[in-house]
């Protein structure tokens, strides 16, 4: 399944972000960032380019570098720059066959926008979650798309297109340190630094915890509040089916089973 | 003088105090409470209360609130449901556009949040406000009154249903142009609710507050960083909200009117859907497969029983006693010590239903209960029970979905 699977000519941009350690806080390669690079790396090691938009110093995009890059293209800006119009420049200078990014950021805003406006920018169909890329033949891409509850979705997007890479993709591999501090970080400045005005007006603030949900009793008098306290969910009085033949029992399961859609 | 004599009538007190003699409803003093000659109130406590069916005198200290569960079984059936006071919108001011993920075909407990997190910001804009609830494709939801649901632009067709983002953003946009809403509020969840919000963003030109969880007219407070960091900001008006943002709606019913649109919908659709890929049901995480059969200890036949969740598709799961017992590994396990799944069908073959495995499966929608004894807990959790012998009802669904997949290929054929 592995080998066939290089498409040599392809020109894919994996796009890169620094990611946060949601216990220690620490900079570090982004789980989803780092699940589109793997599935560039496996798709066409000869033309993947790994693109940030950001610091040229940051260290901790190494990890990436890690992998297997001899180079990361950064786009230099300020910190408090638009990474959107930055980025949509330089890609509609490249003309990569996929771009492929993570779903959401693990610092800054992670709103998640990035492909979506990339695409609006470009012009490219959006697929969102990739779990795997199938097949490309003729200009068009088969692609597995993940769902909630492990399930998998087909679809055909043609070439150009934007792509956001799923926790369910292939495990990054692992990052070597030696490799990760050769490659080179090669910066070019960015064309047009927007500043992202908007975002000067926000305060922040570390996550406070959230107040759980308390369960309200509407109840008129003492003796349905203790109800409330005391009764053992009973459920409502279900169907119940009994002394019948059990070829009719099991229909009527067999058919509650297909109403609610989950034989396929 | 003689006025402060006070006269006694021994017989009509004994009569009074007679149930049984002939002349003791017409001796008796009807009013419980009467005021005496001094001015004072005078309570006459065997006036209260009234006599019950079987001759003995019953005092309701409830003022009739109690009066459905006094009757017990036989007014239980006959307890009506209380209708809750009609919220009516007629020539609204503004919309609030709410676009449910409707997993399922229904609401989810997400949606109601978030239409009810849409009628909050009503009161506080103030004016003649209605929450427009977009739904796409088919539904089953027949509750949206109650949901908080005024007005209902219904966008049926072919060409919603399955996977079709590029449809339904471009529909929204009509929206957009054709109704102006104040706010679009979305569910900002994995199902679909996230995504369509950013494509419409990006669409419309709105910058989205993402994971929002506490939303007011002005400010919202949304999780960024991966959920480490709090952002307070303006309220934007494209809203993607996190799960119990606000308080669903519970004490009103809603109009639900059908709009629709007046323009048609132009999508350029590229992403074309072939359709969900068969997973091996088995290679899904217990806890958060959709579909689950599990197996107790009223299962004798196990080849059988896997025989049937391979049949049904459906991931398979086990009470503590089967995998106590050897016959299943304990990652299969369900319960408070195993995992706490979240299926939305559930069907318990041969389980009785003990506590801990009643919690596993708290978040489960739909159960369905294979017991041969009636009276136990899994019963009366369950919305369809079927009191059998396991062996005979799998095989009888082993029959039936071996029939449906025949039937599915000559179908294609």
């Amino acid at each position: 399944m592995q080998p066939d699977k290089k498409f040599p000519d392809l020109r894919i941009k994996a796009l890169i972000s620094v990611g946060k350690h949601p216990g220690s806080g620490r900079a570090r390669r982004a789980e989803t960032d780092a699940r589109a690079v793997e599935m560039g790396l496996k798709l066409a090691p000869k033309g993947l380019e790994v693109l940030h938009a950001g610091n040229p110093e940051e260290d901790s995009l190494r990890a990436y570098a890690g992998m297997g890059l001899q180079k990361l293209r950064i786009i230099a800006q300020g910190d408090n720059a638009d990474a959107v119009p930055a980025l949509s420049q330089y890609l509609r200078g490249e003309t990569p066959d996929i771009v492929l990014t993570g779903v959401r950021a693990e610092s800054g805003e992670s709103s998640g926008m990035v492909p979506y406006l990339l695409g609006e920018a470009l012009g490219w169909p959006v697929v969102t979650r990739l779990a795997e890329i199938v097949a490309i033949e003729n200009g068009q891409a088969e692609v597995l798309q993940a769902l909630p509850r492990g399930q998998r979705r087909s679809l055909k997007v043609p070439l150009p297109f934007v792509a956001s890479v799923d926790m369910a993709a292939e495990a990054p591999r692992q990052s070597a340190f030696g490799p990760a501090s050769r490659a080179e970080l090669a910066a070019v400045n960015a064309q047009a630094e927007v500043t992202d005005a908007v975002k000067a007006g926000w305060s922040e603030a570390p996550a406070r915890k959230r107040p759980k949900r308390l369960k309200v009793v509407k109840a008129k008098t003492a003796a349905d509040r203790f109800k409330a306290a005391t009764a053992k969910s009973s459920g409502d009085g279900g169907k119940v089916l009994r002394d019948q033949p059990a070829t009719e029992m099991a229909q009527a399961v067999f058919d509650l089973l297909l109403e609610e859609g989950v034989i396929r | 003088m003689s006025e402060d004599i006070i006269r006694r009538d021994p017989r009509a007190e004994w009569i009074a105090r007679n149930r049984l003699h002939p002349l003791h409803d017409s001796m008796q003093s009807a009013a419980a409470e009467v005021r005496g000659p001094s001015g004072l109130i005078r309570r006459n406590p065997h006036a209260v209360g009234f006599i019950g069916p079987n001759g003995i005198k019953r005092i309701d200290r409830m003022n009739g609130n109690g009066l459905a569960s006094l009757g017990g079984r036989r007014s239980a059936s006959g307890a009506k449901e209380v209708v809750l006071p009609l919220h009516k919108v007629d020539n609204p001011d503004y919309y609030i556009a709410v676009v449910p993920d409707m997993v399922g075909g229904r609401l989810s407990g997400h949606d109601r949040d978030v239409l009810g997190q849409a009628h909050k910001l009503i009161r506080e804009i103030g004016g003649a406000g209605a929450v427009m609830a977009v739904v796409f494709g088919e539904y089953r939801e027949e509750a949206f009154d109650k949901a908080g649901v005024d007005r209902l632009l219904h966008l049926d067709g072919d060409e919603y249903e399955g996977y079709s983002p590029e449809r339904r953003v471009a529909a929204l946009a009509q929206v957009e142009k054709e109704f102006a809403p104040r706010h679009w509020l979305l569910p900002d969840s994995v199902a679909a609710g996230f995504e369509l919000g950013c494509r419409l963003g990006a669409r419309i030109g709105e910058r989205p507050a993402t994971q929002a969880w506490q939303v007011d007219a002005q400010q919202s407070i949304c999780r960024g960083a991966g959920g480490t960091l709090d952002i307070t900001r303006e309220t934007p008006r494209l809203v993607l909200l996190a799960e119990e943002c606000a308080e669903p709606i519970d004490e009103t019913r809603h109009e639900v009117l059908p709009v629709a649109l007046e323009g048609a919908v132009e999508a350029r659709v590229q992403i074309a859907d072939c359709g969900q890929v068969a997973v091996d049901p088995n290679a899904i995480p217990l806890g958060e497969a959709e579909f689950i059969l599990s197996a107790g200890n009223g299962v004798k036949d196990w080849d059988q029983f896997h025989q049937a969740a391979e049949l049904l598709g459906a991931t398979e799961g086990a009470s503590r006693v089967a995998v106590d017992d050897g016959y299943m590994p304990r990652f299969r396990q369900v319960g408070a010590t195993g995992t706490w799944v979240t299926a939305r069908v559930y069907v318990a073959v041969g389980i009785s239903g003990a506590i801990q495995h009643l919690q596993g499966i708290g978040q489960c929608d739909k159960v369905i209960a294979i017991n041969t004894d009636v009276g136990c807990d899994m019963v009366k959790r369950a919305a369809l029970s079927v009191i059998a012998d396991s062996g005979d009802v799998l095989q009888e669904l082993i029959r039936l979905a071996k029939a449906y997949r025949q039937g599915e290929i000559e179908h294609a054929a």
